[in-house]
């Protein structure tokens, strides 16, 4: 069994970086640490895909079309404005 | 070219685009060439050029007005008299942000005075919201390992992988709603950060822009508001 390096990262300091890594803000080293850490443990690579599956699910929200009846209010806002 | 239908890429002014590049690092700080045909058209009549804008814009508008009134019904009145605010104020878009920052920049002074009217304590500024006692964990700390224990901050058990979650429960309305209720309940620079770049795909320099805030800042909200969505859903995936 090996020993825990107190220099390593933690899961409980992962968690707090994974928007950091998936923004590419980390610095180089810490992005590295943060990489072996994540390759060696299956709980955080479950937890980054858990935020990743997240963000696929905020993007349909999206997906909402405009109601047709808007559009015509809006273009008569702009023949409004195009007659003043 | 003012009589016919707008032409989004049509020769673009190379001094426009050369001055973007190199007026600042960030892309979005300045109106592209494309951006000040577009205000031309408009300011012309061309209403080809102002369908383009609400088909581009409208519904992203609408979805960021919702994060400070509080119903659809208010939200698109708001957006509504952007769009007037818009047409009105062509005439002094100067260049010095792109359109869409304009835009969305009149769509949120519009949407806060008017939550402010209906009652709700909108803050202008995010600023408060990056007191780092009010911060709470991305993952709640009785999940970890206590520092006195073998392995401490440490899963306790691993959190469990959704893969195994079928596609209609992933995509259902109930799942939406959930979303929506978590998004609801995060302070309102969270919201708008979240909306921006998750729901609306914005990149991190044009939310920047919008909202003011720096990249580093912009992280720690969108980390903030990413972390409470996804606890959310745990919660209502481990619910059998």
């Amino acid at each position: 069994m090996t020993n825990i390096n107190q220099d390593e990262l933690n899961c409980q300091e992962v968690v707090e970086l994974v928007t950091d890594y998936l923004e590419q803000a980390l610095l180089p080293e810490l992005q590295a640490e943060f990489e072996k850490h994540v390759a060696e443990c299956p709980g955080c690579d479950t937890y980054i895909e858990q935020v990743q599956q997240t963000i696929t699910m905020l993007r349909k929200l999206a997906e909402q079309p405009m109601f047709p009846e808007t559009k015509q209010e809006l273009l008569e806002i702009f023949y409004n404005w195009n007659q003043g | 070219m003012n009589e016919g239908t707008f032409q989004p890429e049509h020769t673009p002014d190379i001094s426009v685009v050369q001055q973007n590049r190199a007026g600042s690092h960030q892309a979005d700080s300045l109106a592209s060439a494309e951006d000040l045909r577009m205000v031309e058209a408009l300011r012309s009549g061309d209403e080809s050029a102002f369908v383009l804008l609400i088909d581009q814009y409208h519904a992203s508008m609408l979805r960021l007005a919702m994060v400070f009134v509080p119903s659809q019904a208010v939200a698109e009145e708001v957006v509504q008299e952007a769009w007037m605010g818009v047409l009105q104020g062509l005439d002094r878009f100067e260049g010095r942000s792109s359109l869409k920052t304009w835009i969305f920049r009149i769509l949120t002074n519009r949407a806060k005075t008017r939550a402010q009217r209906e009652g709700r304590s909108v803050p202008f500024s995010s600023l408060p919201e990056f007191n780092s006692e009010l911060a709470e964990p991305a993952v709640e700390p009785e999940r970890f390992r206590g520092p006195d224990q073998q392995w401490p901050g440490h899963w306790i058990s691993f959190p469990r992988s959704w893969d195994e979650i079928p596609e209609e429960r992933i995509l259902s309305q109930e799942t939406l709603t959930r979303i929506h209720e978590a998004i609801d309940g995060l302070p309102y620079g969270q919201r708008e950060v979240i909306t921006l770049r998750d729901i609306e795909g914005w990149p991190s320099d044009e939310t920047c822009n919008l909202l003011g805030v720096s990249e580093a800042n912009q992280r720690v909200l969108l980390h903030r508001a990413r972390s409470r969505v996804r606890r959310a859903l745990e919660k209502y995936f481990e619910e059998e």
